[in-house]
């Protein structure tokens, strides 16, 4: 974070009692230090006032439902607290959920992550006028329509679409794509994939090849070169990308509605059906709660490995 | 963007990162997949938006009747509309605040810059669902509070999906305008500091227009992030209120039709030209 330094003072015993004059100068710069720092604050102001009472306040709304009590017909109480909803986050049914949800976000991520890295490595390899251009390939899907995206496999995947039909006319009949595990990966990973290629390309077109020169020098192999050198310098843009695909994975809502169906429900879908057909909105808040929970873990897990800011 | 801007300042990378022919051969090979992976959908989407079948798979003959049945479908038209002012007002509003919030952050030092920094981090990674519960609560409540003390219940509408939406998109837009400014060379505006210019004046004729590629990207990713928005708008709109994609996304819902596929091209077509035209301006204004 760039700092504020004062400007040296010039005299030469420091240790010496300053001379009123140059006390004087220095209320001067600590004066305007303030000024400057008030005005820092009150630039930023708006945004933290909106922040505060449209995101602050919105959580700690969320944590005290989710101590409130549902009423027989599924209205909320507030003046009765309980921690029911809680004590329900522990039933078989809804740590299933989790774990079926952390378990698809984890292989979504590893194989964005082995379907990314050749890619990127591939891309930052390029002479940089082909590798403006290939990235811009690359952005150009990602900043299409999300759900439009998604929709396109529920499309592809269907029972009228190509994939079935190219699969009986070979012989393989009775396969069944779409409302699976499968088809949620496939959607997971074809939402998230520009999320890790991107962390990966940064980091690994930063590494310093040299390296790799000096490693080849003292007669190490193409593999070893990597494994040694090349992986470890990326690995913050493996870890960057692991955690850009997993969070939004984990928590993901359209994707497994649109590609997964009634049978593979995941905790986004499971918060939302809490809202809108058992109506039982403490215990949707303390879902949202337990998954924020997990994000700010994961989130931690990121800079405590040395992540940068995103 | 700032992957865009290191992309162009290369230097010719050493012919040690070039692995073995074969090597090379593969990793060319899985270039191609990825990128056919990534354009695979969206072009048979484009394809069969123009198939004059009503089952979908079948290919019958190419026809217009799809987008013909488009424009004169009010709910589409409408949700269209919604999207657009939706999307145009909480642009505008985060990317001034995320903007203020970057270089409050970055060029000032104050007390409580930490609590801001960690708040504004918040609604990156909150999920979609967790962010569209805390809306409705929060309204739900706001409402009530209003009620008992105006007498009027404001209900779900066009102005609460803005709110929410410039509510997470202040931290996006923030987030790339500040990885602009941390590489910013401070001795420009140091320099115009020099020069007598006033704070305002240094604002205006240097730190503007240098983080102006950063303000850009961090609009267009709210945009675009306000275009797609499914889940916390479908939590916050009232009836008459929806967007495009929480519309679609209940017809999808109950199932796949040719009509989908119009609107869904329409989507697409309208979010690329967006993301091109965009790019095109950062590349002017770079050079």
């Amino acid at each position: 974070m760039p700092t504020v330094t004062p400007p040296a003072t010039t005299d030469d015993d420091a240790t010496a009692p300053a001379p009123d004059a140059v006390r004087g100068g220095r209320g001067l710069e600590h004066a305007a230090e303030r000024a400057r720092a008030r005005r820092g604050l009150l630039i930023g102001l708006p945004s933290l006032t909106y922040l505060v009472l449209l995101f602050a306040v919105p959580l700690g709304i969320v944590l005290v439902y989710s101590f409130a009590t549902r009423s027989r017909t599924g209205r909320t109480i507030l003046g009765e607290w309980s921690l029911d909803a809680y004590a329900r986050l522990a039933d078989g049914l809804v740590v299933e959920i989790f774990l079926r949800s952390l378990w698809l976000a984890v292989v979504a991520t590893a194989v964005c992550l082995v379907i990314a890295y050749p890619f990127a490595y591939y891309l930052a390899t390029r002479s940089p006028r082909v590798r403006g251009l290939l990235l811009v390939l690359v952005m150009i899907p990602f900043w299409s329509n999300f759900l439009v995206r998604t929709y396109a496999w529920r499309v592809l995947l269907g029972s009228d679409g190509p994939f079935l039909r190219l699969l009986e006319s070979v012989g393989i009949g009775e396969m069944r794509l779409l409302f699976t595990p499968f088809a949620i990966v496939l959607g997971l990973v074809y939402g998230f994939l520009p999320f890790m290629i991107l962390p990966l390309y940064a980091s690994i077109e930063r590494i310093d090849f040299s390296l790799v020169e000096a490693a080849r020098d003292l007669y190490a192999s193409g593999w070893q070169a990597f494994r040694r050198v090349t992986w470890p310098l990326s690995r913050p843009g493996v870890i960057a990308g692991s955690i850009l695909v997993f969070i939004p994975s984990f928590g993901a809502y359209v994707t497994p509605e649109i590609l997964g169906g009634s049978k593979t429900t995941m905790v986004g879908s499971y918060v939302v059906r809490q809202f809108l057909s058992s109506r039982d909105w403490p215990f949707g808040a303390a879902i949202s709660f337990a998954i924020l929970a997990v994000m700010l873990v994961a989130a931690r897990l990121y800079f405590r490995s040395g992540g940068r800011n995103l | 963007m700032s992957i865009l801007d290191a992309s162009s300042s290369g230097e010719h990378v050493a012919d040690a990162a070039q692995p073995r022919r074969g090597v090379q051969r593969l990793l060319a090979g899985n270039a191609v997949l990825v990128f056919a992976f990534l354009y695979l959908p969206i072009l048979v989407l484009i394809v069969l938006s123009f198939n004059d079948n009503r089952i979908v798979g079948v290919w019958t003959e190419p026809s217009l009747r799809w987008y013909r049945d488009l424009v004169q479908d009010d709910a589409v038209i409408g949700a269209l509309q919604n999207s657009l002012v939706v999307a145009a007002v909480s642009t505008v509003v985060s990317t001034i605040l995320g903007t203020a919030a970057a270089l409050s952050l970055e060029r000032f030092r104050y007390r409580g810059q930490g609590f801001f920094d960690g708040l504004l981090y918040l609604p990156v990674i909150i999920p979609d669902v967790t962010m569209a519960v805390m809306m409705l609560l929060f309204f739900v409540q706001a409402f009530d509070l209003v009620a008992a003390a105006f007498g009027i219940t404001p209900r779900l509408g066009l102005t609460s999906i803005s709110l929410s939406h410039i509510a997470f998109n202040i931290s996006f837009v923030a987030i790339v305008v500040r990885a602009r400014l941390e590489g910013l060379d401070r001795s420009l505006e140091e320099a115009a500091a020099d020069l007598y210019a006033t704070n305002w004046q240094a604002f205006r004729r240097v730190t503007l227009p240098l983080i102006a590629p950063g303000v850009a990207g961090g609009a267009l990713l709210a945009l675009t992030l306000s275009l797609d928005d499914v889940v916390i708008t479908s939590f916050v709109s009232g009836p008459g209120s929806t967007t495009l994609p929480v519309y679609v996304f209940g017809l999808v819902r109950r199932g796949v039709t040719p009509l989908i596929n119009a609107v869904s091209v329409v989507m697409l077509v309208g979010s690329m030209v967006l993301v091109v035209a965009s790019l095109l301006i950062q590349r002017q204004r770079a050079t």
